[in-house]
């Protein structure tokens, strides 16, 4: 071999090194956005399940409370005034405080801080009378200082939180006065425009009924549809159309579904706004070529042997389609209509457009009232530009995320455990 | 009301089944018969719900209809434009409700009573016609139960045709689109010109809102004109594609040909975690981290980036394209048959020879279909974009700039309360027409594409 052979073979060599790593690059790009991106929202995101309280004293004064018989009812205790005590209560924090400066230590606690103390009472009403210790949910911004998120060096005109309150904040620290604990109010207390208030109740439901709906409308429509197209429809032009038209759908934007809904369920059939009736039938729009794909598949995945023993036990097409093919092929299509429903638990701009995207604070009880969904509330909490909102909205991903993940691996686990495999 | 004669029919139906069987086995008692008797029962059930509820849907269909055109029939005499009506109308169905707050007139109050009238009448006739349609077809059904009746053939016959309507839902979807969006759009069109939405330079539609009255037709010819966004939506939809083709394709090609089983096994999973992420969390990924990112980057070069740049929002969609190629192409190759590549190793090619001058131009109609689909997909992201790339319409070519997409527009015109009837809200039904047509059309191309390329090698 000469030597110009050998460089050529060593060029080709090096050529098929270098493709093969530009194959292990590409790979790794893949592999490393993906875990930037998870370690970006999870390293956000998990201190939102820890919530901030500030405990004080407060004292139930009768006096105070304009509570005037001697044994008040729970009935009186509900309509006593608690804004005297409750004010108090915080500005013991600091006694040394001038009055007009109050309010500092006022916006140390989230505005309900009123409602905490009443609710405190109306739970133990033998506290009445003495002096305990409560906590109150801390603002948002304490919060954030207290977790960290909240750089304490920028000047202080530029923070929301101002010297003074990061003073008490550091005695209140000091003491022990400051609780952090498992944030249950985020998963049970609906939206909300104060970050520490804000919650997820009202858009999980607005999803799960969402879901149902989606559910019940395109899985009924969706399996018989595919029966007829790999049983019983006869090969000619209508059939082809309907065929392409299902792939088609499958490929249109989820927006325009959601101009569908608008233009026609809301402006057509006039039916409710903003409720999940509306964007669940608009999902199931959506979702019915992709359950139609997936019971098609696993229904010609049965093998013809199946039916032709049917067939010739005397059986009908029909009954050897219901009684035969229709149950092997079923968990195919279940998991197939699961990762369909997991899409469509993602989807934001369609439901936006049907007008799921209003501020909700209540927690919906029905799918004909008015309420967001989960992917949406990351979008509301997203353009909200309080600094607290940017945790919560890390923690609903990691909630909406975690749904996805269970419902895949319901997928699977129906795929693996249930399908015959045909040899 | 409805729900309670809609739950009558549907207990009659599953009551009927009973009776059909009950009387089939006491014919079976004595005589053979010419079909199992649960058949004699699905075929009551059938007779009895069917037609009724076929009559009631019609009905709920077209009563509204109906009954708005006995009302406005009183108006007609007054030379109204249909909108007037259309007010009167509302007007009327308020007051019969009890939620009506305006002036009330003799003339709109003897029209709510008229409506109420004839909302009764229609709602009282309803209820017999549906019931009576019941008992007819039911009682016809029973007589025709005897032992000769081949009862299974009529039931399979309509479950056939049960399931023939559920297939033209499909259908439907489709023609529900197109005529919905086709509606608006040319309502659209009828105000602005449709050479000066295709071809107009300026997009800036809150120009056009007037608080009474109609806006001023100079405005509105020059505050919809769509090519920046169709530019904005190709731009990012390039920038995205800038990432994901190399990205992706070069995966694919790794796991189909280089790849051991055990790293394909985990690696393909993986990568495809990333299309099930929900497009509203990229596009807070993109605005949160990349946008800040790329901006921070800019800087230090000396270069004028705005936080919501063109490039945070296409290379974060690109990202989210990759496994869509990845996984087709792959997919693709694999489907490439084995002589070829035998043929070329034979002849002394290296690997990564037989692939670029082999396997590739093989498959390169697949891949060019997945790559088109991927378009196809990028051109409809919307969420990525309104949360990424800033919702200005500039006509630029400048990836650290904010641009709008068609996509983007919708959203931000749809967002709040809508006018039916405001130029506004039309326009993002036209933009939404615009939209369906072009994926349309690269879908089409596609999927054409990679069925031709199937065919030659199955």
């Amino acid at each position: 071999m000469n030597e110009a052979k050998r460089k050529l073979l060593n060029k080709r060599y090096r050529a098929e090194a270098n493709f093969k790593l530009f194959g292990q690059i590409a790979i790794g790009l893949a592999l490393l956005f993906l875990a930037v991106f998870m370690y970006k929202i999870f390293s956000k995101g998990y201190t939102a399940f820890q919530k901030t309280w500030i405990v004080t004293e407060v004292h139930y004064d009768k006096e105070l409370m304009l509570i005037e018989t001697d044994n008040p009812s729970l009935e009186d205790l509900e309509n006593a005034d608690y804004y005297e005590i409750a004010y108090k209560a915080m500005t013991r924090l600091d006694p040394s405080l001038p009055e007009e400066d109050d309010r500092q230590l006022i916006q140390m606690v989230a505005f309900t801080y009123e409602q905490e103390v009443k609710n405190h009472l109306l739970k133990n009403p033998s506290l009445l009378g003495k002096i305990v210790p409560i906590r109150l949910t801390a603002s948002d911004d304490l919060d954030q200082v207290h977790k960290g998120n909240y750089p304490r060096d920028i000047p202080e005109e530029d923070r929301r939180v101002n010297d003074y309150q990061l003073k008490i904040y550091d005695m209140l620290n000091e003491r022990g006065d400051i609780l952090s604990k498992f944030n249950l109010s985020f998963f049970t207390n609906p939206d909300s425009r104060e970050a520490e208030l804000a919650g997820i109740a009202s858009s999980f439901m607005g999803t799960v009924f969402s879901i149902l709906v989606c559910l019940a409308f395109s899985f009924p429509i969706a399996v018989l549809a595919a029966i007829y197209l790999e049983e019983f429809a006869p090969k000619n032009k209508f059939t082809d159309f309907i065929e392409v038209n299902i792939n088609n759908l499958a490929a249109v934007p989820s927006i325009v579904f959601g101009l569908l809904g608008l233009g026609v369920l809301l402006a057509v059939f006039n039916l409710p706004r903003s409720t999940p009736l509306v964007g669940g039938i608009t999902l199931s729009l959506m979702t019915l070529p992709t359950i139609i794909i997936a019971a098609r598949a696993s229904l010609k995945a049965v093998p013809p042997s199946i039916r032709e023993a049917a067939l010739a036990m005397g059986a009908s097409n029909m009954q050897t389609t219901m009684h035969h093919t229709v149950p092997l092929s079923m968990p195919g299509t279940l998991s197939g209509t699961i990762i369909g429903l997991a899409q469509a638990l993602g989807e934001t701009a369609p439901l936006i457009l049907i007008g799921m995207v209003a501020f909700v604070n209540t927690i919906p009880g029905t799918p004909v009232d008015p309420a967001a969904s989960l992917p949406v509330q990351i979008y509301i909490w997203s353009e909200s530009a309080e600094r607290g909102f940017v945790e919560k909205v890390s923690a609903c991903i990691m909630v909406l995320l975690g749904f996805l993940i269970l419902m895949n691996l319901a997928a699977q686990i129906i795929r693996h455990k249930f399908e015959r495999k045909w040899n | 009301m409805n729900l309670v004669l809609i739950s009558l029919i549907l207990l009659l139906g599953f009551s009927s089944y009973y009776f059909g069987r009950k009387k089939a086995t006491i014919i079976q008692s004595s005589q053979r018969l010419t079909a199992l008797p649960k058949f004699y029962g699905y075929y009551l059930a059938i007779w009895c719900a069917a037609p009724a509820l076929i009559i009631f849907s019609l009905w709920s269909v077209f009563e509204p209809t109906i009954v708005k055109n006995f009302i406005l029939a009183d108006y007609l005499d007054q030379n109204l434009t249909k909108n007037e009506l259309q007010l009167i109308y509302t007007k009327v169905k308020a007051l019969a409700l009890g939620t009506y707050t305006g002036d009330i007139n003799n003339f709109l109050d003897n029209s709510a009573g008229k409506y109420i009238q004839i909302k009764n009448m229609a709602n009282n006739a309803k209820i017999v016609i549906v019931l009576a349609a019941l008992i007819l077809s039911l009682s016809y059904a029973y007589q025709s139960i005897k032992k000769n009746n081949r009862m299974r053939e009529p039931v399979e016959i309509f479950l056939k045709w049960v399931l023939f309507t559920a297939s033209l839902a499909a259908v439907l979807v489709t023609i529900g689109i197109v005529f919905s969006l086709l509606f608006e759009a040319i309502r659209f069109f009828q105000s602005v010109r449709i050479f000066d939405f295709i071809f107009g330079t300026h997009w800036y539609p809150a120009k056009t809102f007037v608080r009474d009255g109609q806006p001023d037709p100079e405005l509105m010819k020059d505050a919809f004109g769509a090519v920046p966004l169709f530019a904005g939506t190709f731009f990012i939809a390039f920038i995205a594609m800038c990432v994901a083709i190399p990205v992706g394709l070069l995966s694919g090609i790794y796991l189909a040909e280089y790849a051991t089983r055990k790293v394909r096994k985990y690696a393909k999973p993986i990568i495809e975690i990333l299309a099930g992420i929900p497009t509203v969390v990229y596009g807070f990924f993109a605005a949160l981290t990349v946008g800040p990112f790329v901006k921070e980057i800019g800087n230090s070069l000396g270069l004028e980036v705005s936080s919501e740049s063109a490039l945070a929002a296409g290379a974060v969609m690109g990202v989210m394209i990759i496994p869509f190629i990845s996984s087709l192409s792959d997919d693709v190759i694999s489907a490439v048959p084995q002589n070829l590549r035998d043929g070329s190793y034979a002849m002394g090619a290296t690997k990564s020879e037989t692939i670029k001058k082999v396997i590739f131009p093989a498959a390169l109609p697949g891949i060019v279909g997945s790559i088109l689909l991927a378009v196809s997909r990028a051109v409809g992201e919307t969420m990525i974009v309104v949360m990424a790339s800033g919702l200005a319409a500039n006509l630029t070519a400048n990836p650290l700039e904010s641009t709008s997409t068609i996509t983007a527009q919708i959203v931000v015109i749809l967002i709040g309360d809508q006018q039916f009837g405001d130029p506004k809200t039309q326009a993002a039904f036209a933009l939404g027409i615009s939209l369906f047509v072009v994926t349309l059309f690269l879908n089409v191309i596609a999927l054409t594409v990679v069925k031709k390329y199937r065919e030659k090698y199955e």
